[in-house]
């Protein structure tokens, strides 16, 4: 019996691990498409208008509504006004990610930090906290955000920042409270308070860390609601105004001339679909491998 | 080795025969091997028990005749039932072997049982499946089954379900789904392992029982010899994959020739295995010094769930009083239930008591302010009891022991830091390169020793232990408890262990406590606890501890058996008298009119019990 490490103690684990390894890479073909597609699509939204010799707001009258073609460099067609479609749903692109991610990154900030807290400290804090949640969550929010763009005046981008931001962040700490819960009856958040240390340390130190995984898989969840989000109050007007684009603006435009120019809807609407896609395949792979009822 | 008889057409048939049976995992580090060439047979009214340590493949061996393992594992060789071969047949056709024919009880009958359906329906629904009875008959059967695995009031519980059942019943009802269709053979993986000592060795009886009785025959895995010493007729005995020694129980148990097993006997506890490396001054050094912990009539209640029937609160403490002198080692000891785990975690004010008093060195920990408590945790440390759950699965073993370093000492830089959690975690027995590897990268001994690391690395004057090796293998138990012996007597500390095995308490502590329902029993030395025990419910505790002689055993867990008709009496706590009278074999009038007080005992100990003179005169036998 000489030795730290006897033939008892050696783990006698390796299948369990080894069969969700298997499975996750048998998966990860979809997720690997999935993430290079977001790849790509993230790059064209970044530096794809640069390709195109016009610009999102530039008009073109001696093309006005033609098909996609190679005709004067408009490889997606244009509009009534002549606007080339390639750059406009490119620049719609670049803003519906830009809105997903931050407004996903707002939404994971003020959730995770409510809801670790509101599940950690328990009792009446608990109430209080969630409470509010619930009582946010039956605003109606279109209506919330009908008169935010009354007072701020449509096509502010901060406002719809914050609009999305508002509702975003909800369902995120409910979430983040339900892991919390768990988590604190684990013995080794007790093993934290026998050592002595205080709250918001083993909030930050324990709690936190711990909820990465769950976290993660819902945020890459969470973006593409919001993008629907932004998409849906720009189809109703309320979002991004003329003459910038979102892929949500460009699906109403396109949804009105859907019979004379059928491109200006299936562009962005296969664009906005692929991206979802790719999001959502993303998010659930990561769910899998991520998800300790899995393991 | 072993010898396997020779395979001739006229010999009956074993109901079980494995010839050369290997299972290799597929993993990405390459092919692991789980079992190695293993032959065994096993007879009808047999019993086979199987012991190894954790890794050593006993139940892949077993899950791999049923089929049931994974599809990255590759099974070679043969098994077959009676003339039927059980390896490489389609799960269709296994099915058909498997709760019918072959019965199997796992481990924890906690997570083994369907929470939402009713214990009877649960028992009904294998015979409905595989005989083809109907409901109704089924039912009957399912009665009849639990009465003979000696369910008390059977029909009431069939319409139970299963969390309303203790772990014990819930073990019994396993047995019983098992036994539902008559198999020919029993398999019970760690059946006792999750349960009380007591429990344990009332289920272990049961399967002698039911060997005698229905000539079945059975094959019990287990790490711990203790388990299978009452009841197995022969033993296999497995590492790494390999069964190393198969002969009668009697011969491995008592004369054993593979160094293995030799060496996994000597490091089992029991109560013959007795105190580990201490010093024997300690225990008269301790008693002369200053007291550190001071407990007096501490309750504890939780309140009940809030309903509209008003629930009761549930009393987990009642009046517990102990002192913990400076260098001392006070093993508290009682069945799951007993409040023992409740007195540690209020004694560190983990829980807040509802009446009493606990103070440390004098001053009392109730009134102080979060963070005066903050600065008092240094001098007060715990160790958990499932090794892997206390470790923070995201964090390296090297940031687990600095943690409270960075609390208590945050001036140290990360250099000295770090030097530090080295020597710590020398000192526990772990190699420095340890300190970078994740907590699921190792065994559950290697955890259980970083969580020592760090409890111990701030130097704490006491250290609480929650039954800090019940859920490890019992060969890594010894060195567990010997370690934290050779902290004890390093560093002067106290420490308080809390266990519901008395073998590992005989081992380090000084005085033992014993609880029952949350109230104290007795409280004794050792020596005097072991050798002259006053209190019944101390006495039932001693003889529940299996050991490892297959002359005595059996004996023993005949005993047993005669104490089952009392724990249905002892289930539901009498309102008045003494707590344990329900369980009491020597139960007398003045019991049930008044709670015993806290008397001493002719040999020194203390005891609460009415009867305590003629218990300590021997007018009252052992049970």
């Amino acid at each position: 019996m000489s030795g730290w490490i006897t033939a008892g103690e050696a783990p006698g684990r390796g299948s369990g691990r080894g069969r969700s390894g298997l499975r996750r890479l048998r998966e990860s073909r979809a997720v690997l498409a999935a993430a290079g597609g977001l790849a790509v699509l993230a790059l064209l939204a970044a530096f794809g208008p640069w390709l195109s010799p016009y610009s999102y707001d530039a008009l073109d009258w001696r093309h006005l509504a033609v098909a996609p073609g190679f005709t004067a460099a408009h490889w997606l067609g244009t509009d009534p006004l002549g606007r080339d479609l390639y750059v406009r749903t490119l620049y719609g692109l670049r803003l519906s990610l830009l809105i997903g991610v931050l407004a996903t990154a707002v939404s994971v900030g003020i959730g995770v930090a409510w809801g670790a807290i509101a599940g950690y400290v328990g009792g009446r804090t608990d109430s209080w906290m969630m409470r509010t949640v619930d009582m946010l969550y039956a605003l109606p929010y279109l209506f919330v955000v009908i008169i935010l763009a009354t007072v701020f005046g449509r096509g502010n981008i901060a406002m719809l920042f914050l609009a999305i931001g508002a509702v975003g962040w909800l369902t995120m700490a409910r979430v983040v409270r339900g892991q919390t819960l768990s988590l604190k009856r684990r013995e080794f958040i007790e093993a934290a308070r026998a050592t002595g240390l205080g709250t918001p340390a083993i909030i930050r130190r324990h709690i936190v860390p711990n909820l990465a995984g769950t976290v993660a898989v819902y945020a890459t969840l969470t973006i593409p609601e919001l993008i629907t989000f932004e998409s849906f109050l720009s189809f109703l007007g309320l979002g991004v105004q003329e003459p910038r684009a979102s892929l949500g603006s460009l699906i109403s435009e396109g949804a009105r001339q859907m019979l004379t120019a059928p491109w200006m809807l299936l562009v962005p609407a296969g664009v906005l679909v692929t991206l979802l896609l790719c999001f959502n395949i993303l998010g659930d792979g990561l769910r899998d491998a991520f998800d300790p009822a899995a393991h | 080795m072993h010898s396997t008889p020779p395979r001739t057409e006229e010999a009956p048939a074993a109901v079980l025969q494995i010839a050369q049976l290997g299972v290799i995992f597929a993993t990405a580090q390459g092919d692991v091997p789980a079992v190695q060439d293993v032959s065994l047979r096993v007879e009808r009214g047999e019993c086979l028990g199987v012991v190894g340590e954790s890794g050593a493949g006993k139940t892949q061996l077993f899950l791999a005749t049923l089929g049931l393992l994974p599809a990255t594992a590759r099974v070679s060789g043969s098994a077959t039932l009676g003339r039927e071969p059980l390896i490489g047949r389609p799960q269709k056709e296994l099915d058909r072997f498997r709760g019918a024919r072959i019965g199997l009880i796992f481990q924890d009958p906690m997570t083994s049982l369907t929470p939402h359906l009713r214990v009877g329906e649960q028992i009904a629904e294998p015979i409905v499946r595989h005989c083809g009875a109907s409901w109704s008959q089924a039912r009957r059967k399912a009665l009849a089954l639990l009465d003979r695995v000696h369910v008390p009031d059977a029909a009431c519980r069939l319409r139970q379900y299963p969390h309303e059942l203790s772990g014990g019943m819930r073990q019994r009802v396993m047995i019983a789904i098992a036994l539902a269709c008559d198999p020919q053979l029993l398999i019970a993986d760690e059946p006792t392992t999750a349960l009380d000592v007591t429990v344990q060795a009332r289920i272990l009886a049961l399967f002698a029982e039911l060997k005698r009785e229905a000539g079945m025959a059975m094959v019990l895995i287990t790490h711990d010899f203790g388990a299978v010493a009452g009841v197995a007729d022969r033993v296999a005995v497995m590492q790494s994959g390999r069964i190393v020694e198969l002969d009668t129980a009697a011969a491995v148990l008592t004369s054993p020739r593979h160094e293995y097993t030799r060496a996994l006997l000597e490091r089992t506890l029991t109560l013959d295995s007795g105190a580990g490396p201490r010093s024997p001054a300690a225990a008269e050094t301790a008693a002369g010094s200053q007291i550190a912990l001071a407990v007096t009539s501490l309750s504890v209640k939780y309140p009940g769930r809030r309903s509209w029937r008003g629930g009761g609160a549930l009393h987990a403490l009642h009046d517990v009083s102990l002192e913990l002198r400076a260098g001392e080692a006070l093993g508290v000891v009682g069945e799951s239930g007993s409040g023992k785990s409740t007195l540690a975690r209020a004694a560190l004010q983990l829980i807040r008591p509802s009446g009493g008093r606990v103070s440390w060195m004098g001053r009392p920990l109730s009134g102080l302010s979060s963070r005066e408590l903050k600065r008092l945790r240094r001098d007060m440390q715990m160790v958990f009891q499932d090794p892997l759950a206390s470790l923070d699965p995201r964090m390296t073993v090297g940031a687990i022991v600095a943690e409270p370093l960075q609390v208590h000492e945050p001036q140290l830089d990360a250099g000295a830091r770090e030097r530090q959690v080295i020597r710590m975690l020398t000192r526990v027995g772990l190699a420095p390169q340890m300190a970078g590897r994740y907590p699921h990268e190792l065994s559950g001994g290697q955890c259980q020793r970083i969580g020592i690391a760090r409890a111990m690395i701030l130097g704490p004057r006491l250290l609480v232990c929650d039954e800090p090796v019940s859920a490890l293998d019992a060969s890594v138990q010894a060195q567990i408890l010997d370690l934290l012996a050779s902290l004890k007597s390093e560093h002067g500390m106290s420490i308080l262990l809390v266990s519901h095995n008395l073998a590992v308490v005989r081992r380090i502590c000084d005085r033992v406590l014993v609880l029952y329902r949350g109230r104290m029993m007795e409280l004794a030395d050792s020596r005097t606890l072991f050798s002259a025990p006053v209190h019944p419910y101390t006495r039932e505790l001693l003889e529940a501890v299996p050991v490892i002689d297959p002359r005595v055993q059996p004996r023993r867990l005949a005993l047993a058996r005669l104490g089952e008709s009392r724990d249905a009496r002892g289930e539901h706590p009498p309102s008045a008298g003494c707590a344990f009278r329900g369980r009491c074999p020597h139960a007398i009038e003045p019991c049930a009119a008044r709670e015993p007080a806290w008397e001493v005992a002719p040999g020194g100990s203390r005891v609460a019990c009415h009867r305590f003179r003629e218990l300590a005169d021997g007018i009252l036998g052992p049970l």
